[in-house]
């Protein structure tokens, strides 16, 4: 357990810590993703959360184990933050036995059932309209539960997007759509795609609840989640909550992409000095959490990531004649 | 027994099912309107309220993925399309998601979601509200795809689909809503999956869908009372994967086989049948299988035109005929189905 300094601040410091423990839970397995990628035994195409650790759990970090969500391609960040371990998500990225889905997903389309993370889909806005119909399943089973839905700027060009808006609000489902705007779909930015100025604006419009935030701070990320979630109950209506970030790497893949053209080295470095994780760790210090105390944390997790990624290269395949099941369910 | 419609079988298969399995709902564009799409709808406003049939907005595509996320959380959704053409919008959903959600869980999300479209035919229904799509559908691995004819067989493969927990899509063709037959008061089940012989016969073998089975009919009665031959009339029903031992044994036994599909031939349903044939009984058939289904274009709206584009009875015959080997048949004196003395439109 991590020691405090100064009792005063023991009501936010375990949160800040409980943050800092799942961003750096992201960040350490994608650079071990970088660090060993090149072997190229992890086939699968790399979608990096890298740059957008503080949305994604600060979200996540809102929500009860019985809340679902669903995600994009780029989930890494999401998985870590519901599943909170390492040995099935490298297995799945490795396309071994002991993967979530036994090396039929990889990593665009991560879930965690028993975490309530359902679905990841690598079709843009795919999977919107399925966590519309999801929390309108919680609305008649009347359980409170929440659905929340994390998808890009570019989800909102589709039209998929303006027909789950639109059935959320007209249904009143509990649901919280979570836009992680990283300024580019792939490499295109929203003044090239957008016929408006403001989303939000727009949103407005609709009968829903509407929340935005421009930050890298994981609690600023964890309490407006918090509001947006409660704006649910208060209002009986969706929520809606824009978000900003920058992804670090190529839209897919393990590099930098800086010199291709299309944005600037410049950019990067000045969300680099807000950078969530860095913030995070900061913060902390300042509040007088020890840098041993951290470095510990970072390290046991760093060993855990490492230890994860040994299991998936020596773990079996899947037994080939697995790839035939599983398409329908059969009958009892 | 009794005799219904194929229409009201569908209502009373709804009803019944929903009787007994609270999660199922109904939804889609007109649901709960006063047409109750086409009647078979009738009473479930009243019976279970307007929370389980459901009014939509018009966004199918939103509405099918809307469906998924339902049913992998606990409810059991049926989503009513009144004409195939619009479910086209969802392709997006049934091909990348409904279809493919099972597998890439591995098995840990099921998806008990019954998906109704109806095949509109007739009185100028024109070129996008006539399509039939069944090979569509079946071409993508995890949809079910089940094309009944009878009003038997619709109430009990439709109460199948809402028993089972994978997708099914479940294809009524609008003409086929007129047509009566016995069916048990009771719930029951017919297996998916499962061709049916619906006439016996010992010269030709016609594996027939949907309407087409009318056709195929009419054609037999023809035949056998004027030229003493008696065919043999097989519909699969389902067109996704089907068990196929009784379309084989029927043409090993008549050593001739006619298909005849609600659909165009190209790259179709009737070419997967066919190709099931020739793999596995090539060498009982005296002949090449004849194909008969839509002509190779948009269907025309005018009834003079349409006429030309869907096959019939008659085309059964001289299909037979020819296969066979015989002479024409006269057929001056025969009446033939016309949707003109039933079909009064609009829809």
């Amino acid at each position: 357990m991590i020691s405090m300094k100064n009792k005063l601040l023991s009501e936010q410091v375990p949160l800040g810590i409980e943050l800092y423990r799942k961003l750096y839970l992201v960040r350490a397995s994608e650079e071990a993703i970088i660090k060993y990628y090149l072997e190229d035994d992890m086939k699968t195409p790399m979608h990096m959360s890298m740059g957008g650790e503080a949305v994604t759990v600060g979200v996540c970090h809102a929500l009860t184990n019985d809340d679902l969500v669903f995600g994009t391609y780029r989930s890494h960040a999401l998985y870590l933050s519901k599943a909170n371990e390492t040995d099935l998500f490298f297995a799945e990225l490795y396309g071994k036995n002991d993967g979530v889905a036994r090396g039929k997903a990889g990593s665009m389309h991560l879930f965690s059932i028993e975490n309530g993370y359902y679905i990841s889909s690598a079709i843009v806005a795919g999977h919107l309209p399925v966590s519309v119909g999801s929390a309108y399943a919680n609305k008649v089973k009347g359980n409170n539960n929440k659905v929340v839905v994390f998808f890009g700027d570019g989800a909102i060009d589709e039209g998929a997007f303006w027909e789950s808006m639109n059935m959320a609000c007209l249904y009143k489902v509990p649901i919280l759509f979570v836009c992680e705007d990283n300024g580019y779909a792939v490499h295109t930015t929203g003044d090239k795609r957008h016929g408006y100025n403001s989303i939000t604006n727009i949103i407005k419009q609709y009968n829903c609840n509407v929340f935005e935030i421009n930050s890298t701070d994981v609690e600023e990320n964890y309490e407006i989640a918090k509001k947006a979630l409660s704006a649910i109950d208060e209002t009986g209506m969706p929520s809606f909550l824009h978000t900003r970030y920058y992804r670090y790497l190529e839209h897919v893949g393990i590099n930098e992409d800086y010199d291709d053209g299309y944005r600037t080295r410049d950019e990067y470095d000045e969300w680099l000095k807000k950078d969530p994780v860095k913030f995070q760790r900061d913060k902390l210090i300042d509040e007088g959490v020890s840098e041993k105390d951290i470095a510990k944390m970072e390290d046991d997790i760093n060993k855990e990531v490492e230890l994860s990624i040994q299991k998936a290269k020596s773990g079996e395949l899947s037994n080939v004649s697995m790839f035939l099941e599983e398409v329908f369910c059969e009958r009892d | 027994m009794r005799e219904i419609s194929y229409c009201q079988a569908i209502n009373e298969a709804l009803i019944q099912e929903m009787e007994v399995d609270p999660d199922i709902f109904i939804y889609g564009i007109g649901s709960p309107d006063h047409k109750r799409i086409f009647g078979t709808t009738n009473d479930i406003v009243e019976k279970f309220g307007h929370d389980r049939c459901l009014e939509t907005p018009i966004c199918e595509d939103g509405l099918a993925g809307f469906g998924l996320g339902a049913a992998i959380n606990g409810l059991k959704p049926v989503f009513v399309n009144i004409r195939v053409d619009f479910l086209l919008l969802a392709m997006n959903q049934l091909s990348n998601m409904i279809s493919s959600c099972r597998y890439m869980s591995d098995g840990k999300l099921d998806v008990p979601f019954v998906i109704r479209a109806v095949i509109g035919r007739g009185w100028g229904q024109g070129s996008q509200h006539s399509k039939s799509c069944q090979s569509v559908f079946a071409h993508f691995p995890g949809l079910k795809v089940i094309m009944p004819t009878t009003p038997y067989d619709v109430k009990g493969m439709l109460i199948s689909a809402m028993r089972d927990n994978n997708p099914v899509i479940v294809l009524e063709h609008r003409w086929l809503y007129w047509q009566t037959g016995e069916v048990p008061e009771e719930s029951y089940e017919v297996e998916l999956g499962l061709p049916s012989k619906i006439r016996d016969g010992k010269d030709i073998t016609v594996v027939a869908t949907s309407w087409m089975n009318v056709e195929a009919l009419k054609a037999a009665e023809v035949l056998e009372a004027k030229r003493g031959i008696t065919v043999e009339i097989i519909d699969p029903r389902t067109v996704s994967s089907f068990d196929d031992t009784e379309i084989i044994a029927s043409v090993r036994k008549t050593k001739n086989c006619i298909v005849a599909d609600n659909d165009w031939l190209h790259c179709g349903f009737s070419a997967e049948l066919a190709t099931t044939v020739y793999e596995k009984c090539l060498n009982s058939l005296k002949k090449p299988i004849t194909r008969i289904g839509f002509s190779n274009v948009p269907c025309p709206t005018s009834r003079h035109l349409e006429n030309e584009f869907y096959p019939n009875a008659e085309n059964i015959i001289r299909a037979i005929e020819k296969t066979l080997d015989i002479e024409e048949t006269d057929m001056s004196d025969e009446i033939f189905y016309s949707h003109e003395n039933r079909f009064k439109g609009p829809f």
